[in-house]
């Protein structure tokens, strides 16, 4: 994380329904760095950070709608990237 | 009907196929404030929406995260939540939050529902709508913690009648109220970009990471409620500038202006909440300066980056900030622990660990400039000479907060601008707030300026019990130093501690 150019991040609540998508958002981007906080987590990258619906349904056990996350999202930065399949945040400079 | 809408079809039918072409009335009629800041706007349609939640999505969403909070507020008050923090001290750092923020969040809800009549596209109408929902949810939330709190503590009784009158208070009051008065293209630059994208991290995160550590279940639990929606302003934000940018060239050295007025606004606002994370907490999570070099020097850098395309740049005066990060939160302590007995919370000096613990994060600054003014208080009070302040202070006409900040690269001098206007000579605390006046003098000339009113003999009368008695604000309760606050000794006799002592109380448990 030296380069300080295109940082994005999510963070969210540390808490049952984030966990999930926190595992998720760990497998699908191997480049993310998390840190802890007092009930917040907070997942740092350069470029871009994705959650896969898919992975989270894998994990989860049952259909999940990304816009699910807002009930768990504490902040974000970057340009916000979402569809049916995928939330992510994302800068290109 | 073959196929299932996609996520952005299903918004286009909520948004877009709403708007019609007037036939009978102007569109200028219909949306008056369109023309007069001078931005100009083309084609609303380009409007990118920040976030496609549909109505039905956004009613389940927030009745999940309202279901949440309120069964945790529950819990709180049933068990007795308020005996769980770490220090009666701690209330204090909620005082100044509660009666200081969450009126804002009030006045947040009526901006953006007037902003949201205003503009002419219809996707923008949609999501400040949204928004203004979501700052009526906020207040709602934060008036039940103000509500449970204040059944155990002192200086919650009144917050809506303190937030119109309380010196101190006029500093985010006056923030929102200059942000209202505006146009709704400077308004929504002020809030959604400069507050809410560029700075409302350091307001919710930091301090509730530091609820949540202090051991306040009720706070963390609306702060992170409200800050799930905020995720979603901070985005309409960040849409907001570049849907300004890409429509005019003409639009940029207008909204470079704005940012840099309110980036200059926020920052200063934020001093208070800095004041509460390195000295109101007494289990603490980060520094201020930790917060800046995070929130604001990475985050806010990487999206300057992004911003540069457009020919805009970082806000000015930026690199004061760099240098005041050292500062500015030891400079505000000193400041309301000199006029505490006109305040609605106790201050106090910190103990031998706080000291030390600000010594370690503040290297460069802490033990030269402001541990020995400390320690000297700290000596003054032992021997009975607790320092209050007689002398009301001279206000920053743009900011309102008390001249007390020191110079850029010169920390033992207090900065001191001045402007003259009308046959009036106007005072300011910086080089960013007195830029501010310079650029609109007609309506900063107007301020209400708390320490003005007193004198001019329009709060209540000629002493502090007097205005404090105007202020609804109970003399020798609400104010003064924490060692001799009933909360202090309530809280002792809550948590059975011995009471005797009235020096600063220690950590023994």
């Amino acid at each position: 994380m030296a380069d300080a150019k295109n940082r994005v991040y999510l963070a969210l609540q540390n808490n049952e329904d984030a966990r999930p998508i926190i595992e998720a958002i760990e497998e699908d981007n191997p480049h993310a760095e998390i840190n802890h906080f007092p009930a917040m987590v907070k997942i740092d990258a350069v470029g871009k950070l994705i959650v896969r619906r898919e992975t989270v349904e894998e994990k989860i056990g049952r259909e999940w709608d990304p816009q699910e996350i807002h009930v768990s999202l504490v902040s974000l930065s970057g340009n916000v990237i979402e569809d049916d399949d995928e939330f992510g945040v994302e800068r290109h400079n | 009907m073959s196929r299932k809408l996609n996520l952005r079809e299903r918004y286009q039918r909520m948004t877009r196929d709403l708007a019609w072409e007037p036939s009978y009335q102007s569109k200028s009629d219909i949306y008056p404030q369109m023309e007069f800041e001078g931005i100009k706007i083309e084609d609303w349609d380009k409007w990118e929406d920040p976030f496609r939640l549909t109505m039905d999505a956004y009613w389940k969403y927030q009745a999940e995260k309202e279901r949440k909070l309120y069964s945790i507020i529950d819990a709180f008050a049933q068990n007795n939540g308020h005996l769980n923090v770490t220090d009666a001290r701690y209330v204090n750092a909620l005082k100044l939050f509660l009666t200081g923020v969450s009126p804002l969040e009030y006045a947040a809800h009526r901006g953006f529902a007037m902003v949201g009549r205003q503009f002419a596209g219809v996707g923008t109408q949609v999501a400040c709508q949204m928004q203004s929902i979501d700052e009526l949810r906020h207040v709602q939330t934060q008036v039940h913690t103000i509500s449970h709190y204040n059944k155990y503590f002192n200086g919650f009784h009144d917050f809506r009648h303190m937030h119109d009158r309380v010196w101190y208070l006029s500093v985010p009051k006056s923030f929102f109220d200059d942000a209202m008065s505006a146009g709704p293209f400077e308004f929504i630059t002020a809030i959604s970009f400069s507050f809410e994208y560029v700075l409302t991290n350091l307001l919710f995160m930091p301090f509730m990471s530091g609820a949540a550590f202090n051991g306040d279940m009720a706070t963390v639990t609306f702060g992170f409620s409200a800050q799930s929606d905020e995720s979603r302003h901070m985005t309409l934000g960040l849409e907001v500038i570049k849907f300004m940018a890409e429509q005019h060239p003409d639009n940029i050295p207008i909204i470079q202006k704005w940012i840099d007025k309110w980036f200059w606004r926020g920052y200063r606002l934020l001093t208070l909440v800095g004041m509460m994370m390195d000295y109101m907490l007494p289990k603490k999570v980060m520094s201020w300066r930790e917060a800046w070099e995070i929130y604001f020097e990475q985050n806010g850098g990487a999206l300057f980056e992004d911003l540069a395309r457009y020919g805009l740049r970082m806000p000015k005066y930026w690199e004061q900030t760099i240098e005041g990060k050292d500062h500015i939160t030891h400079q505000a302590w000193g400041i309301f622990y000199n006029y505490t007995h006109a305040a609605a919370f106790h201050t106090w000096i910190p103990d031998d660990e706080e000291l030390d613990w600000l010594s370690a994060k503040y290297p460069d600054t802490f033990d030269q400039y402001y541990r020995p003014r400390f320690e000297y208080w700290r000596e003054q009070a032992e021997a009975g000479n607790r320092f209050y302040n007689p002398t009301l202070p001279m206000l920053c006409q743009t900011c309102q907060i008390p001249m007390g900040f020191t110079e850029p690269g010169n920390p033992t001098t207090i900065g001191f601008r001045a402007s003259d206007f009308d046959g009036n000579r106007y005072h300011f605390c910086s080089d960013g707030c007195k830029d501010i006046f310079d650029n609109e003098p007609q309506k900063f000339c107007q301020s209400w300026m708390p320490v003005h009113q007193i004198y001019q003999g329009n709060c209540g009368g000629a002493t502090v019990p007097d205005v404090l008695n105007w202020y609804h604000l109970n003399f020798g309760v609400d104010n003064f130093d924490y060692a001799q606050s009933p909360d202090r000794q309530h809280w002792q006799q809550w948590k059975g501690e011995p009471a005797e002592e009235s020096d600063a109380p220690d950590e023994a448990a």
